[in-house]
């Protein structure tokens, strides 16, 4: 078998920022902060490699829907050795009122113009944490659906996913083409190396519009206001654990 | 006019007070009047009255909810979905898909607030497959025309509602803490760190709700009526589903316990969290865990609590050998009282502890467990 695998990277702020609310209260602070490849992404990236690497897939195509500088998260792919990249260009103020709603459209329209026989997205995007994005792409192409999987086998019949559910572990198994979802036990993702770098800058990166891909951005959703949580105050510390037990007790805890 | 008026707001306060406590403004007000199935006051409504009904253009509220369950017993995090479709106001139609499961449309039908019960039951559900729960949904939709779509973020919500909204073309909306109105709801992004309030502008509103931030509605006093849906075409050949393993344990349930005990990597080893499991046996509590001890394979991915593992808000959760990561904190902020056992006096958990303990876990978990 020789898939056709297309993965979905975002750009987002990364993980280990502390983000700020801005001051129009309509969004947080993106500029000047640092983007890298939504983590779940990087898992989904990975994946696609071990499968080429197991000669179960042929090529590995990562699409990013996003603006100008998701260029770099799609390199950062490319490095880590996907064949090709495509970036859907949207304008920031576009970018503003997307969602997964308009990104599942995309991806399911790039997929047909591929021929893809396998989508691999990451389970969330950790902006916004939805959690939409793979279910609502296999909605639009009528393909199933594989979400949280820890592990993805490739048969001759079509995939079987282990899947991360509440109470535990779930097996399932999908003809193909399909979408899967990675979770955080899917793999570990590796580092590009330098020279994986240098090559990355000479691998074919293509931009589409929105219309080349024949999607519409009608606001489904309108932000009307962005704020931050409410804080904590400041607790105390016990100096041991009679303290602690006795602290609890007065507080009504145990 | 005055009895008239008194007659239309107290009414459905008595009947129905749930609704009062979380709207207020003049257009929620009439949409409950004209939404809980008191035709009698709606003959009595005064034509300036009618104007303004039809100048804020309320529509009809009807929501579904789609039942979480196993075949035998209601998930309770359904009980808190109930209570978002109650505020919402208008009908509440649960729907109850799945192999045999007749049981939970029963055990539904009985939970106050549920107006209708739909019993989708077929052998081909079993496993609750989204290729196939989407089209009964679809089914059921299309006979009844609900405004809202709701079910629980868990697991199989989150798997579920998108493929539903994609198919009815508008956009779903994860995970919310609080609704405002029929369309505006609230929902944390970046892991916790900032509340949206968002509109919807879709004529259905695709909505999965966090069980923690509503309370769970009252089991038993309702009887609503079950009706047996007809179960439409099916695309069985998409999926199918193999097996579930689940972690077995005595323990309450993470998401709905009152007191949860965390362990994260400082407990070193799988072995070790038999420290937590003694506690959490003498306070009655669940056990948790962070990613680092998940992924190190101390304990199974479904104890995982954070951004993207379970979100709990116990009355006490105390955090064992866990730094306090941005990730982490996202699952369990909202507790009422939080404890943190940490070597590192610097460790962030202390930022949102109620009371800190600065010691090796080794020493002071046996010794609280003693103590207690
Ligand atoms: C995309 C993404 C999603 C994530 N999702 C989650 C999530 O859902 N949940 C989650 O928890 N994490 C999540 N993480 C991981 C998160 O960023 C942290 O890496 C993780 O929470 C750290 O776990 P920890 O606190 O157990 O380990 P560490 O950060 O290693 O902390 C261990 C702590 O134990 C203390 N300690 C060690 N020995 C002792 C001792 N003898 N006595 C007392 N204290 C001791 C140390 O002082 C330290 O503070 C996610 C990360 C990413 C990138």
């Amino acid at each position: 078998m020789s898939l056709k695998v297309l993965v979905g990277c975002k750009r987002v702020i990364d993980y280990a920022v502390k983000i700020r609310v801005r001051p129009d209260k309509l969004g947080v602070v993106t500029e000047g902060v640092k983007h890298s490849m939504n983590p779940f992404d990087e898992i989904a990236v990975e994946e696609a490699i071990r499968l080429r690497e197991a000669k179960k897939a042929k090529e590995v195509v990562v699409v990013s829907c996003g603006i100008a500088q998701a260029k770099e998260t799609l390199r950062t792919a490319l490095a880590m050795g996907a064949d090709r990249a495509i970036l859907v260009e949207l304008s920031p103020k576009e970018y503003e009122i997307m969602t997964p709603a308009h990104v599942s459209k995309i991806l399911a329209a790039v997929a047909k113009m591929e021929g893809s026989d396998l989508i691999i997205l990451g389970k969330q995007a950790i902006d916004d944490d939805c959690n939409a994005t793979a279910q609502m792409t296999a909605a639009h192409l009528d393909w199933p659906q594989a979400t949280s999987a820890s592990k993805v086998e490739v048969t001759d019949a079509g995939l079987t996913v282990t899947r991360e559910v509440d109470g535990g572990l779930e097996v399932i198994t999908t003809q193909l083409p399909a979408v899967v979802s990675a979770d955080l036990r899917l793999n570990e993702p590796r580092y590009a190396t330098l020279p994986n770098i240098m090559k990355a800058k000479k691998k074919k990166m293509t931009t589409l519009s929105l219309s080349d891909v024949g999607v519409e951005l009608k606001e489904h959703q309108t932000v009307v206001s962005v704020e931050e949580p409410p804080v904590r105050s400041a607790g105390i510390k016990v100096k041991d654990v009679d303290s602690l037990i006795a602290a609890l007790k007065q507080a009504g805890r145990i | 006019f005055t009895t008239f008026y008194w007659f239309c707001f107290q009414l459905p306060i008595a009947i129905r007070p749930e609704l009062f406590s979380v709207q207020g403004s003049l257009t929620s007000y009439f949409l409950i009047c004209s939404t809980s199935n008191f035709p009698a006051i709606m003959l009595g409504l005064s034509r300036h009255t009618f104007r303004l009904y039809n100048r804020v253009g309320v529509r009809l509220q009807s929501t579904l909810v789609v039942v979480e369950h196993d075949n035998k017993h209601l998930n309770p995090v359904t009980l808190s979905a109930i209570t978002a479709a109650s505020q919402l106001g208008g009908d509440v139609t649960c729907l109850v898909a799945g192999s045999s499961c007749a049981a939970v449309a029963a055990e539904v039908a009985k939970a106050v607030g549920v107006s209708k019960v739909l019993l989708a039951d077929s052998a081909d559900l079993e496993g609750f497959l989204p290729e196939r729960i989407t089209p009964v949904i679809l089914a059921s939709h299309q006979k009844f025309n609900f405004t809202h779509i709701i079910a629980g973020a868990t697991a199989q919500g989150k798997s579920l509602l998108p493929r539903v909204a994609a198919k009815l073309d508008v956009a779903p909306v994860s995970d919310v803490v609080a609704i405002k109105s029929p369309d505006t709801f609230v929902r944390t992004i970046y892991a916790g760190n900032a509340m949206q309030t968002i509109k919807s502008n879709d004529p259905v509103k695709v909505v999965t709700v966090r069980g923690t931030n509503f309370a769970t509605a009252a089991a038993e006093g309702g009887s609503a009526a079950t009706e047996t849906l007809a179960i439409p075409d099916l695309p069985k050949h998409l999926s199918s589903f193999k097996e579930q393993k689940l972690s077995k344990s005595d323990r309450p349930e993470l998401s709905g316990a009152k007191s949860v005990i965390s362990g994260g990597r400082g407990l070193k080893s799988g072995e070790n969290f038999e420290l937590l499991y003694k506690l959490a046996d003498k306070l009655g509590a669940a056990v948790g865990a962070s990613r680092a001890a998940v992924d190190a394979g101390y304990v199974p991915n479904d104890m995982q609590v954070g951004q993207t593992g379970k979100i709990v808000a116990p009355d006490l959760y105390i955090a064992v050998g866990i730094s306090g990561a941005i990730q982490h904190l996202a699952g369990m902020k909202d507790s009422k009282t939080i404890v943190a056992i940490n070597k590192d006096p610097d460790a962030p958990i202390f930022q949102v502890a109620d009371f800190g303990l600065v010691a090796d876990l080794f020493k002071a978990v046996p010794e609280m467990t003693e103590k207690l």
